[in-house]
């Protein structure tokens, strides 16, 4: 069950990166070039979703156990510090040279996009350097 | 700043946003998880097998999303500009950052935003503004 329901996630999320426009690199580029001729529209992205987001993360909060009887893993960590720092700052570059974060690079792959096959493909790189960087330090 | 009037899409970027926030709502309730992607698909990636079914559903799940919104519309033709070289120093760059940043744009911008997480809005405040400044330089400093 817990498999269907995350296809499921997965299918509804994509769907909204389409949608939205988010799956589209050059709109993605456009909301990001504020010096340029300026496209608002991702800022509306992040409003409906995180306008639903703060409900289901309140009712969230208060079991310990999913509807389905899952645990309820939610992220305890409160430090800020470098790995955040840097980690997201590398990520925003990364993001910044050709407007693909990970999902909507997944839905353009799904929608048959070489260049998304190109940038997919070294992102599993940098993630498997990275898991195997962690795994040396131990 | 002049604001690109043709190209704003306020409704249906609010209407995609608000799916993505009900399939965020979904997977937490459901499943007890956090949407976030970079964290879905690096965990595929560590070596543990344990939780590996639904982490590939979910990830099949968006690769699938455009095969199922083409049952009911045309599905509207990505325009990417970057070339080979660029899109895979952007996909190194993006994979090893959002793994040691524990987050990207679902992650930390959706979901840590959601639960008012302050690691999180700080995390959303460095890349965002990251992003802009790699958009200004490439597009304004260096014209390309």
């Amino acid at each position: 069950m817990l498999i269907l329901t995350a296809l499921l996630a997965g299918i509804v999320f994509g769907v909204g990166l389409v949608i939205s426009g988010m799956a589209n690199p050059a709109k993605v580029l456009g909301f990001l070039d504020v010096a340029g001729s300026w496209d608002p529209s991702l800022a509306f992205v992040m409003a409906g979703a995180v306008g639903v987001g703060v409900i289901a993360f309140a009712l969230a909060r208060r079991r310990t156990v999913s509807l389905l009887g899952a645990g309820m893993q939610l992220p305890k960590a409160r430090q800020i510090d470098r790995r955040l720092v840097l980690g997201s700052l590398t990520f925003g570059i990364g993001w910044g040279l050709a407007g693909f974060c990970p999902g909507p690079a997944l839905v353009a792959l799904g929608m048959g996009q070489t260049k998304a096959l190109v940038f997919v493909a070294f992102m599993l790189a940098g993630m498997g350097l990275f898991a195997w960087l962690e795994r040396r330090a131990g | 700043m002049t604001i690109d009037w043709a190209s704003f899409t306020p409704w249906r970027s609010l209407a995609g946003g608000v799916l993505i926030g009900v399939a965020v709502a979904l997977f937490v309730l459901l499943n007890g998880r956090i949407a976030g992607i970079s964290g879905v698909l690096g965990g595929l990636l560590n070596g543990k097998q344990v939780d590996s079914a639904w982490r590939a559903a979910f990830i099949a799940g968006l690769v699938g999303a455009p095969l199922i919104y083409g049952l009911f519309a045309v599905v509207p033709t990505p325009q990417i500009d970057a070339d080979t070289a660029a899109l895979a120093l952007a996909g190194l760059l993006v994979g090893v950052g959002t793994r040691y940043g524990s987050g990207c744009t679902s992650g930390h911008g959706v979901c840590g935003i959601s639960r008012g997480s302050r690691r999180s809005v700080v995390a959303t405040f460095v890349f965002m503004g990251a992003g802009f400044a790699t958009v200004f330089v490439l597009r304004h400093v260096l014209g390309s």
